[in-house]
């Protein structure tokens, strides 16, 4: 029912003078987990920021499709999870109603059940209704996670996912990441081993330097 | 090269007929302008001040132009012209606010009356001060070059604003302009054939030395970015 | 002249409509972004609090600086639409602003496609416009005896449309100064050009009403600031696509 694929075809992103990668090509047609690898700055966030449109690449296209048809780029949102370091949430709300506010602008209905799972099963269900301004920064790492995850997107986009998490965070996010990669197309973009060693098969960005 | 020194010699022309010919009221030699009733001697500066303000028009238009251009295609080099071409529009806007301050003193009696005419430039003058505001408060290339576009091309709209409805609108603020012929297009009154030449001559000068200085604006814009890439 | 720029624009919007399918989709979702945006407001009181003092700032110096003296009646009505003015640089660039400065503008671009994300930003700040334009109208009256207007139902037209069209200028600008560097000073460098125009007018048909001119006298006026709405409405949805992305 669900046949999502995603196409890179050769995308190039040069910003002013300096080349970030180049002709990449990638194709990711069954769900899965892909990983996207590099040092620091090699430019993974510019990348998994091409793949959700936030970013235009300088040549190249980033295809989307949903049953062999195009997904138009301005409901491209609603397909997609992103969770990165640089995503912010909104300090002045609680944790509830950020995803309730979330679910209402996105215009997809608010899914309580798991939403509500998801909580419990990232520890955060006790405190549900408190500022995010209060939470530690592993605590808003945890709800960015859900954030992705709460309208059960066909892809998922991890920049660094275990930024800022104890040790018990990174096995929940590797446990909840095994269990959505049966449904959607998971690509994890980090350098850290224990990240990729969950993925199927890893581009090295740094392979995509060379002028 | 050829070009160049035909041009050298069409402006030199133009600035010494737009200044030393004589006006005499029954014009009989070829270098004789005729006398224009309420313009006198004032009616020279007509051969500087409106291919400038002429210019501004252009140079407005073609970065326009170049900012829609620039973010169909989002290449860099159509965001130069489109720079270059509001730097050249910036100056002669001020040499065309200038002259048509010049103008007025003589013929209005103040330099500034906020007549329609001068409340658009006034405007176009903001818009380019505006617009280089921008451009310097931006530090990544390629989102100045989009913010600028956007800018220009905001700004593009709501020109006829001014040129098409400002008249009707500011006739009540100044004596002298609803009956004032002089804030009316000037070609068409009475000039003489050898005073329209002059002033076609202008326009013209003015306007290849206006393209040739936007084309070596460019460029040399273009070689100066890689230059920056060659020394990175 | 209007018919022909009415005429163009008109055929502009049709094409925006037909962009955005599913309008009654991002009519909703927009709205939902208002009311998160709202409901910050309210918490945080961020743009209401500057824009009351501004107004209050603005009016009292206005009167000190007019001391015992009578002031003309037009001066009056221009003098309102300078407060109005600059009441408007000092909170409306809070929409774009505080995403970008907070860092959530990131989050906006993953759960709301542009046209939704203007749309909603322009809601907020029409919202704000009117009323704080009702509250200086009304301090406004009630503080300067010069300030009467005559023609009650022209002055609420150039009222109304000028709102508007001060709530799009200054959403799509602050669009553009929240992704530029200076985020304050620039503000009101860029929007006084593209607002002088509707300033001019706006001045204009308030010292009509103040004569008390007939509505049907100043309808080309009130035409021509529908058109600038317009022009502007459409030129911003066409636009904000290119700001909005990085």
């Amino acid at each position: 029912m669900n046949n999502y694929s995603l196409t890179i075809d050769s995308i190039t992103k040069t910003f002013g003078r300096r080349l970030i990668f180049k002709n990449v090509i990638l194709k990711c047609e069954e769900n899965g987990i892909w990983g996207i690898a590099g040092p620091n700055g090699s430019g993974k966030s510019t990348f998994v920021k091409c793949l959700c449109g936030i970013i235009s690449p300088t040549r190249g296209k980033v295809i989307h499709s949903l049953n062999n048809k195009e997904i138009e780029p301005e409901k491209l949102h609603n397909h997609i999870g992103f969770v990165s370091p640089y995503l912010v949430l909104y300090d002045e709300f609680s944790a509830e109603e950020n995803l309730h506010y979330f679910a209402e602008i996105r215009g997809v209905k608010y899914n309580k059940e798991k939403i509500d799972y998801l909580l419990n099963e990232f520890l955060l269900y006790d405190r549900r209704s408190d500022f995010v301004k209060a939470y530690s920064s592993g605590m808003k790492q945890r709800l960015k996670f859900i954030f992705a995850l709460m309208h059960s997107p066909e892809l998922v986009i991890l920049d660094e996912p275990i930024s800022n998490l104890d040790n018990s965070g990174k096995e929940k996010v590797y446990k909840i990441v095994n269990e959505e990669a049966k449904n959607s197309v998971i690509i994890i973009a980090s350098n850290d081993d224990s990240d990729l060693a969950l993925c199927s098969s890893i581009l090295d960005l740094n392979n995509y330097k060379n002028d | 090269m050829i070009w160049q020194i035909l041009l050298f010699f069409i402006i030199a022309f133009v600035s010494v007929a737009g200044i030393a010919f004589p006006i005499v009221e029954n014009p009989i030699h070829w270098y004789e302008f005729p006398l224009i009733p309420g313009l006198e001697e004032n009616a020279k500066i007509i051969f500087f001040h409106v291919p400038t303000s002429w210019l501004t028009v252009i140079a407005f238009f073609m970065s326009t132009i170049f900012s829609i251009k620039y973010l169909r295609k989002k290449d860099l080099v159509d965001d130069a012209k489109a720079h270059t071409a509001a730097q050249l529009g910036m100056i002669f806007c001020i040499l065309a606010t200038v002259t048509g301050a010049v103008w007025a003193k003589f013929a209005w009696g103040s330099f500034w009356s906020w007549d329609p005419r001068q409340t658009s430039i006034f405007a176009l003058l903001l818009i380019y001060g505006a617009l280089f505001a921008l451009r310097s408060a931006v530090e990544q290339e390629e989102k100045r070059a989009t913010l600028a576009s956007v800018y220009s091309i905001i700004a593009f709209v709501t020109v006829p604003f001014f040129i098409f409805i400002m008249p009707r609108i500011m006739k009540g603020l100044h004596p002298g302009s609803a009956d004032d012929t002089h804030s009316g297009p000037v070609v068409d009154f009475k000039m003489n054939s050898n005073m329209l030449l002059i002033f076609y001559l202008s326009l013209f000068g003015f306007t290849i030395l206006y393209y040739w200085m936007w084309k070596v604006g460019y460029k040399s814009l273009i070689y100066k970015d890689k230059l920056d890439k060659q020394i990175k | 002249m209007i018919v022909i720029w009415l005429s163009v624009h008109q055929s502009l919007i049709l094409t925006i409509i037909k962009t955005t399918k599913g309008s009654a989709k991002i009519k909703m979702t927009s709205t939902a972004l208002f009311r998160k945006d709202l409901a910050s407001e309210i918490r945080t009181r961020y743009a209401i609090n500057s824009l009351v003092m501004f107004i209050i700032v603005t009016i009292s110096v206005i009167l000190f600086s007019i001391g015992n003296e009578k002031i003309s009646d037009y001066l009056s009505g221009g003098l309102f639409w300078v407060v109005v003015f600059f009441t408007a640089m000092s909170g409306l660039s809070r929409a774009f602003v505080s995403e970008e400065e907070r860092g959530t503008s990131l989050l906006l671009q993953l759960i709301a496609s542009p046209s939704t994300v203007f749309s909603g930003k322009l809601i907020f700040n029409l919202i704000l416009v009117f009323s704080m334009n009702v509250v200086i109208a009304n301090l406004y009256t009630a503080l300067f005896e010069a300030f009467v207007i005559k023609n009650l139902l022209l002055f609420s037209a150039a009222f109304l449309f000028g709102s508007i069209g001060i709530a799009i200028s200054s959403t799509v600008i602050a669009a553009i100064i929240a992704k530029a560097g200076s985020k304050g000073t620039l503000y009101p460098v860029l929007s006084f050009p593209i607002l002088l125009p509707l300033i001019l007018i706006l001045i204009e048909l308030t010292k009509m009403s103040m004569d008390g001119t007939t509505f049907e006298e100043g309808m080309i006026e009130v035409a021509v600031l529908i058109c600038y709405d317009v022009i502007m409405i459409s030129a911003s949805y066409l636009l904000f696509d290119f700001i909005w992305k990085d």
